[in-house]
């Protein structure tokens, strides 16, 4: 198998490191990668075609080519296309204006809609509704038992008339419970159906006769994240028959790149709603597009970065540090302000995992000492500014009273001294339109490089507010380093909650 | 067909087994002849006379001649079932060697396979000189069928060492406690005594769900006591309760989990320990969805890795979606596809048959 797309667009990249513009074929080359990440992601055959077409399009416009890092710019268009669909923002559910909400749940046989309404049900009830669990499974063994067992454990009523397996009219069982959510005064009523096939037109039918019996706020088209390319044919289908007005991801827990949400967000045009992270009743959460941005294209938070660097710099700044690079007048006094600004935006280590080609470099990342940089401010801090302007006038006793001024040994503001000068040369290259060389052998020249490419400049308003990965294990780990390494001066008040 | 090696049972073969009470008329209208215990055994009967009785069991029944001590076993096949109309044709149209790679993308075959078999395809097409769609159906049922063809796709029922055991693993929702029911119904139609084991105790209600299977396959189910219950304590009881009774085959039905979750692929790992304190296990059967797409791949490595696979079923095949991740699946990871699923209903199920799947996806409408 393939590697993932990071480590596939970074090679690519690489070719195209120092040219200041990508050729039709260049661009064609990293849309090949991407079409095949898609694909190997489980994204639909016709999405990926349509999606492929409209990169292509726009990569080949005047946007890439003006851009000073083209590549990157290839990379921000994906995501640009991957939200569009995905979605910008989550979406909430539609409530009724007159009680009761009738949310049906629709989809294939396990793909998790029972789990999912006991979730549900259980989420609404802890925002203060009332919700009301409906049984209309009567198909699968037992569907109706194990939509009892949930509602006892989260305290939600559950009407079920009917013990199902095979015998029972679900319709009749649907229509029941509304007339008994009214009565009964519950405000949100929840449709469990059984699971079907979009070929099978019975079970279409009768899919179709709850519908009409309930009259839904919300038919919830629940998705398997694991679904292949048949997530076109059953997303047809019961967008065809049953309709769909907002889709549910479950299993995103699992390895899957869910490339099925693309495909389903596509066909249904449907936004998706939630996702589902696991077994337990409390896995559930409103659904993050950009996480699955990334998610699917498996490459690092590349665009988060991007988009993150983009919030923290503005342009102008950025302008001037690029002449500033291109000049060779970038400076120490420089190199520290880039480092502080870096250090405002998050922790040097979840900033580097971000980077595409990490992957590479993980055990790197675990081994990079954050501290380092404190050090490396204080050897700056100890120069003079002639000292941090001009790196050449530092002889043997400069060094030497810069040493013990920070605490630290001349071998290590000789070091720092090279560092800065290796990292100067990259970020040369950068400002011509290359891709950063991001050989990981020194985090400091890796810190230079990310924050003194073209994005550099000021006017830090954001912090980066945990990480946005889409990989569940690395997302906690990432958020559980940023909250242990946060710099001090980052207050948790305005850092954090912003946004939440 | 396969064969397979079972128990040979006699009237009152042995009267302390609890199911020989619900043993159906079959088997003692089959063997009249034989009412000798099962554990004291030499029951070499003239092969003529169970010959005989082949035509009644729908099997040829040969007795084997045994140690004293071991059970006597008879060779059975099983009821024959058939992939059918189940799987759907790849084209709906006539069929351009030009869209072959894509259509096989689309049916999940996965980039790789798609290019490989489309290029394998256009060099026979171009040494046989095949242009027309007949002829080029033909030669991809053809080479979809050689390539799938193995020698190792039949259930391991046949080492004589009873009980077997059958562990059922798979991730949440791929079907395992319904490919369960079907396969005890299955044996059960061929006079297989089956024990259930419902070490799924994590799911809400899967223990119900498989006592329904259990009925309507009508064979005995071993629960746990409680919900949350010990799994391989649930898995070591079935298999002394299959030991006890002198079934043939222990089957264990387990909780549903994503393959990336450790502590619960772990515990496949108890759970097979807990068996083999008693005996062997002869399949430790992955059941994988056929609309899953690639990530079939991801959950087949990590199961072979930790629960030792020993073959794979494939389940919801009924759908539109043609599961081509099998091919690659046997391929790259050497493991058979054993067992298909195509309905929800208890006999939609077959042994994987190369040559239908095959002509299932080549067929024309």
């Amino acid at each position: 198998m393939f590697g993932n797309l990071s480590d596939r667009l970074s090679d690519t990249f690489k070719n195209l490191r120092g040219k200041g513009r990508l050729s039709a074929s260049d661009i064609d080359a990293t849309l090949r990668d991407i079409r095949r990440a898609l694909l190997e992601a489980d994204v639909a055959l016709e999405v990926v075609k349509d999606f492929i077409a409209a990169i292509r399009e726009r990569a080949l416009g005047d946007e890439v080519s003006k851009a000073l890092n083209p590549a990157q710019q290839v990379v921000q268009i994906v995501n640009d296309e991957l939200t569009k669909i995905l979605g910008k923002e989550n979406k909430r559910i539609q409530f009724a204006k007159s009680p009761p909400t009738v949310i049906m749940l629709a989809g294939l046989q396990g793909s998790g809609k029972t789990t999912l309404a006991g979730k549900l049900a259980k989420w609404l009830k802890e925002q203060n509704q009332t919700p009301l669990l409906v049984a209309a499974d009567l198909q699968r063994p037992n569907a109706v038992t194990q939509l009892q067992v949930l509602g006892d454990k989260i305290g939600v009523p559950v009407f079920a008339p009917e013990s199902g397996n095979g015998a029972g009219n679900p319709i009749k069982v649907a229509k029941d419970a509304i007339a008994h959510a009214k009565k009964a005064q519950f405000s949100v009523v929840i449709v469990d159906t059984a699971g079907r096939l979009g070929v099978d037109e019975e079970m279409m039918q009768q899919a179709i006769g709850i519908r009409d019996a309930v009259t839904p706020d919300e038919i919830l088209f629940v998705v398997d994240s694991m679904l292949g390319q048949d997530a076109v044919n059953v997303a047809k289908a019961f967008k065809d028959g049953v309709g769909v007005t907002g889709v549910v991801l479950t299993k995103l827990d699992g390895d899957s790149r869910g490339g099925a949400a693309l495909s389903v967000a596509n066909i249904t045009g449907a936004p998706i709603l939630f996702s589902s992270t696991g077994e337990d009743l409390d896995s559930f959460e409103p659904f993050y597009p950009e996480r699955m941005a990334s998610r699917i294209l498996d490459m690092g938070d590349v665009v988060s970065l991007i988009e993150q660097a983009q919030k923290t710099f503005d342009e102008e700044e950025s302008k001037k540090l690029a002449d500033k690079i291109a000049n060779e007048e970038f400076t120490l006094q420089d190199f520290l302000e880039q480092m502080q600004q870096l250090r405002k935006m998050g922790n040097m280590k979840s900033l580097l995992g971000m980077l595409p080609g990490a992957g590479k470099m993980k055990q790197q990342l675990e081994d990079f000492d954050e501290s380092e940089i404190a050090r490396t401010e204080a050897i700056i801090y100890s120069m003079t500014p002639m000292e941090r302007n001009g790196p050449k006038v530092l002889n043997g006793s400069r060094r030497m009273r810069i040493a013990k001024g920070s605490g630290t040994s001349v071998t290590e503001v000789n070091q720092l001294v090279n560092r800065f000068e290796q990292a100067a040369k990259v970020m040369k290259t950068m400002s011509k339109g290359g891709m950063p060389n991001i050989p990981g052998r020194n985090p400091v020249a890796m810190g230079g490089a990310v924050g003194g490419g073209y994005i550099g400049g000021k006017k830090s308003s954001k912090k980066k507010q945990g990480s946005k990965s889409g990989n569940p294990a690395r997302r906690a780990a990432e958020n559980q380093g940023l909250s242990v390494s946060q710099p001090p001066e980052s207050k948790p008040g305005s850092a954090f909650g912003l946004r939440n | 067909m396969f064969k397979f090696l079972k128990r040979l049972r006699g009237k009152d073969a042995d009267a302390s087994a609890p199911e020989q009470e619900t043993q159906p008329a079959a088997i003692i209208e089959v063997l009249p002849e034989l009412d000798l215990p099962a554990k004291d055994v030499a029951p070499v009967e003239p092969e003529a006379e169970t010959k005989t009785q082949t035509t009644k069991l729908n099997a040829d029944t040969v007795a084997y001649k045994t140690e004293s001590k071991e059970p006597a076993l008879v060779s059975v096949e099983l009821p024959k079932r058939s992939l059918g109309t189940g799987i759907r044709s790849l084209f709906s149209d006539s069929m351009d060697i030009d869209e072959l790679e894509d259509i096989l993308i689309l049916a999940d075959f996965g980039v790789e396979t798609a290019e490989e078999i489309a290029a394998e395809l256009r060099r026979e097409a171009n040494r046989q000189g095949a242009t027309t769609d007949p002829e080029l159906r033909l030669l991809l049922k053809d080479l979809l069928a050689k390539r799938l063809s193995r020698t190792d796709s039949a259930l391991n029922l046949d080492d004589g060492r009873l009980p077997y055991v059958i562990l059922v693993v798979g991730v949440n929702g791929a079907g395992k406690t319904t490919t369960i029911g079907k396969l005890a119904r299955w044996l059960k139609d061929g006079d297989w005594e089956v024990v259930l084991g419902a070490a799924d105790t994590y799911r809400a209600a899967a223990v119900d769900q498989l006592e329904t299977w259990a009925k309507r396959a009508d064979s005995p189910i071993v629960k746990p006591v409680k919900d949350g219950a010990d799994p391989a304590s649930v898995a070591y009881q079935t298999v002394e309760m299959a030991i006890r009774t002198q079934a043939d085959i222990a089957i264990i039905d387990t909780a549903g989990r994503l393959q990336n979750k450790k502590d619960l692929m772990d515990e496949l790992g108890k759970i097979r320990r807990a068996v083999e304190k008693q005996t062997k296990i002869s399949e430790v059967l992955l059941v994988i969805d056929a609309t899953n797409g690639q990530n079939a791949m991801s959950q087949a490595r990590a199961f072979v890795e930790v629960a030792e696979v020993t073959g794979i079923v494939m389940t919801k095949l009924d759908g539109t979606a043609k599961g081509g991740i099998l091919y690659a699946l046997q391929k790259e990871l050497n493991l058979p596809i054993k067992l298909v699923g195509v309905g929800e209903q208890i006999n939609d199920f077959a042994f994987f048959s190369p040559e239908e799947f095959a002509k299932g996806l080549v067929a024309k409408k």
